[in-house]
């Protein structure tokens, strides 16, 4: 396997995915990746140098419209699919102290 | 009536404007179907027997009044649970949204609904459309009708099960790099991936955003045909709609392919290819050759190129997307956590299944600092080369002809075991999604163990009246056909009334309704029995 990846960069991907592996899954996070890496480095035998990155099929330009409200007030709709709610907002645990 | 369920949607819909069939009728000869073929099946997440009834009575008022004309009023239909119903439970088979009841509808539901449509339920796909064969569904499996050992392909494996099975007379999927045109094939059934832009993403629950497109899934093209006319529209809540006229499918339904240009890439004919599809793949282009296409081969290149881009882009793309499931607004909130960042960790590892955790994982990575670009705009480059590609095969073709897939449908459990070759599976419909191209499969066979094989058929963007016409011609040479399951549960399980009717089949424990589902007792679904376990 080329592409070994270290117990620095699973913990550092759990962060970034915000996920927590447990030591078992870590390992095999870190045997996938790899694996997966090693495939997608296929891509290196292609010569794309001046070809430019394509992030959609057409050109798009940004959409803008006025920003005034359409729909109506839907909290209470949209609050009941909440874990946890309180005084019609989202109740979140503490995070300031 | 039994012999409703074996009607095409338009044959129904026919029926329905002629009074020959009633709407509430077909609505019910379909849920009949659905409880006598889901014990074996489980096509379905949620089933929402009330609701369909009591929509079928309404859609039947406006048609007797004259408000409701179109082809498909009051045709019962299937939706893939990654689309936004309001008020109906909406779980994309994930844990994660095990109770989530949208407070909107997607745009493309919305469009079926003002065309009469009678929503039946919710299929079951792989979780948040990330896998091939169904089979990665927080709420079980979904059975190929055809041989129930075997899977349904995917991630819309039950909408296409459902198809196949008569359990609704169309279905809506979602296809990012094949889930529509593989799970057809695997299923025998016709369905299409359109044109990027063509079908608004609004309330399409997003996985990879630049290829999700949404397209129908139905017995046959002109089915298909007429359901694309019916959600394609350009819509503004959606910023990469595209507005376009030519959204007349159904005038392209023409038995004529004569001097049609049909390309067959000599690449997808190659290594790893089984060999009865091949001999299907070539049989079915021979038929087309026949009624006056000019059929010939040619090398269309970078094929193998398009999964690892594809794994690349699409895992980024989700890695993002999902990161809104925080246990804040909806779903699934871990049970005990120390702090919000906690809380957050806690319940998406909870909420989210194996092959999620693992494009989420590989998605951030490619997104990292270090990383971005010899991972994520090296891909973005070989998108560019692959569309390339394909601009130069279509200034030769008017349509590409080859294999949705591989081999036809494997066993249960065969797949998950190593993702990578699951993913190699995924090899002739990929590429398609990079390039924005329309797509569609058509039955074209069966194997030595009597599984479907699917014909896919390739346009030029824009240019779905093409692979209409081409698969609508090759059609012609064929009668569908059902799946002995299909027919043997209808026989067998018809009843009158199935609204209060007592509990007597073995669907009732999932269909029955739970008095105190979220969505107000009126749908009976898999997802929140499972949920309730899961808390």
């Amino acid at each position: 396997m080329a592409n070994v990846i270290s117990d620095e960069t699973i913990e550092y991907v759990g962060i970034l995915a915000k996920l927590e592996l447990t030591d078992a899954e870590k390992e095999e996070a870190k045997k996938d990746m790899g694996r997966m890496l090693d495939y997608i480095d296929m891509l290196n035998e292609l010569d794309t140098s001046g070809v430019e990155p394509m992030s959609h099929v057409f050109a798009m330009n940004n959409v803008f419209r006025e920003d005034v409200v359409t729909n109506g007030d839907e909290r209470e709709k949209i609050l009941k699919n909440a874990p946890e709610q309180k005084d019609g907002s989202f109740k979140v645990p503490k995070t300031v102290e | 009536m039994s012999d409703i369920l074996e009607m095409t949607a338009v044959q129904l819909g026919g029926k329905i404007k002629s009074r020959e069939v009633g709407v509430a009728e077909a609505a019910r000869a379909a849920l009949g179907q659905i409880r006598a073929a889901e014990p074996v099946v489980h096509a379905y997440v949620t089933v929402d027997e009330e609701g369909a009834l009591r929509r079928a009575e309404e859609i039947q008022k406006k048609i007797d009044a004259g408000e409701l004309t179109g082809p498909l009023a009051g045709v019962p239909v299937a939706i893939k649970d990654n689309m936004c119903t309001e008020g109906m439970l909406t779980t994309c088979s994930s844990k994660i949204l095990y109770n989530f009841v949208p407070t909107y509808t997607a745009e493309a539901v919305l469009n079926l609904e003002k065309a009469g449509a009678v929503i039946l339920g919710k299929t079951n796909m792989d979780e948040f459309a990330m896998g091939s064969t169904t089979e990665t569904s927080a709420f079980g499996v979904t059975r190929n009708p055809w041989n129930p050992e075997h899977v349904p392909g995917g991630s819309s494996g039950g909408s296409c099960a459902a198809v196949a099975a008569n359990e609704c007379f169309y279905a809506l999927g979602s296809d990012t790099g094949g889930s529509i045109r593989q799970p057809s094939s695997f299923c025998g059934v016709t369905g299409i991936k359109p044109t990027y832009g063509t079908v608004s993403r609004y309330g399409l629950i997003a996985y990879g955003s630049s290829l999700d497109q949404i397209g129908p899934i139905a017995k046959d093209v002109t089915d298909c045909a007429a359901v694309l006319e019916a959600i394609a529209s350009y819509d503004r809540k959606d910023s990469t709609s595209i507005p376009r006229g030519d959204c007349d499918f159904t005038s392209a339904l023409r038995d004529d392919v004569k001097g049609m240009r049909i390309g067959i890439p000599r690449d997808y004919l190659g290594e790893g290819l089984d060999s009865e599809v091949k001999a299907a793949i070539l049989a079915a282009a021979e038929v087309l050759k026949e009624k006056g296409a000019v059929v010939e081969e040619f090398d269309l290149s970078l094929v193998e190129y398009a999964i690892p881009a594809y794994y690349v882009i699409a895992s980024a793309e989700a890695s993002s997307n999902l990161s809104r499931f925080d246990g804040v607004k909806y779903g699934l909130r871990a049970k005990e956590y120390e702090g919000l960042h906690n809380m957050y960790k806690r319940s998406r590892s909870e909420g989210f299944g194996p092959e999620v955790k693992r494009r989420i994982m590989l998605g951030s990575f490619v997104l990292s600092s270090g990383y971005y670009d010899a991972y994520y705009l090296k891909a973005l480059r070989t998108k560019a080369l692959i569309k390339k590609a394909f601009d130069k095969a279509f200034e030769k073709y008017d349509v590409i002809l080859g294999p949705a897939s591989p081999s036809t449908a494997p066993m249960l459990g065969e797949s998950l075991s190593d993702p990578l070759k699951m993913y190699l599976g995924d090899i002739y419909t990929i590429s398609v999604n990079l390039a924005g191209l329309p797509g569609m499969t058509v039955p074209c066979g069966k194997d030595s163990k009597g599984l479907p094989i699917g014909l896919q058929l390739i346009g030029d963007c824009f240019r779905e009246k093409n692979i209409i016409r081409a698969g609508y011609a090759f059609e012609q040479s064929r009668t569908y056909e059902s799946p002995a399951l299909a027919r043997n549960a209808q026989t067998g399980g018809v009843p009158g009334d199935i609204a209060g009717s007592a509990p007597d089949t073995a669907a009732e424990s999932r269909m029955g309704s739970a008095p105190n589902t979220a969505a107000e007792g009126r749908t009976g679904s898999t997802a929140e029995s499972i949920g309730k376990e899961a808390r």
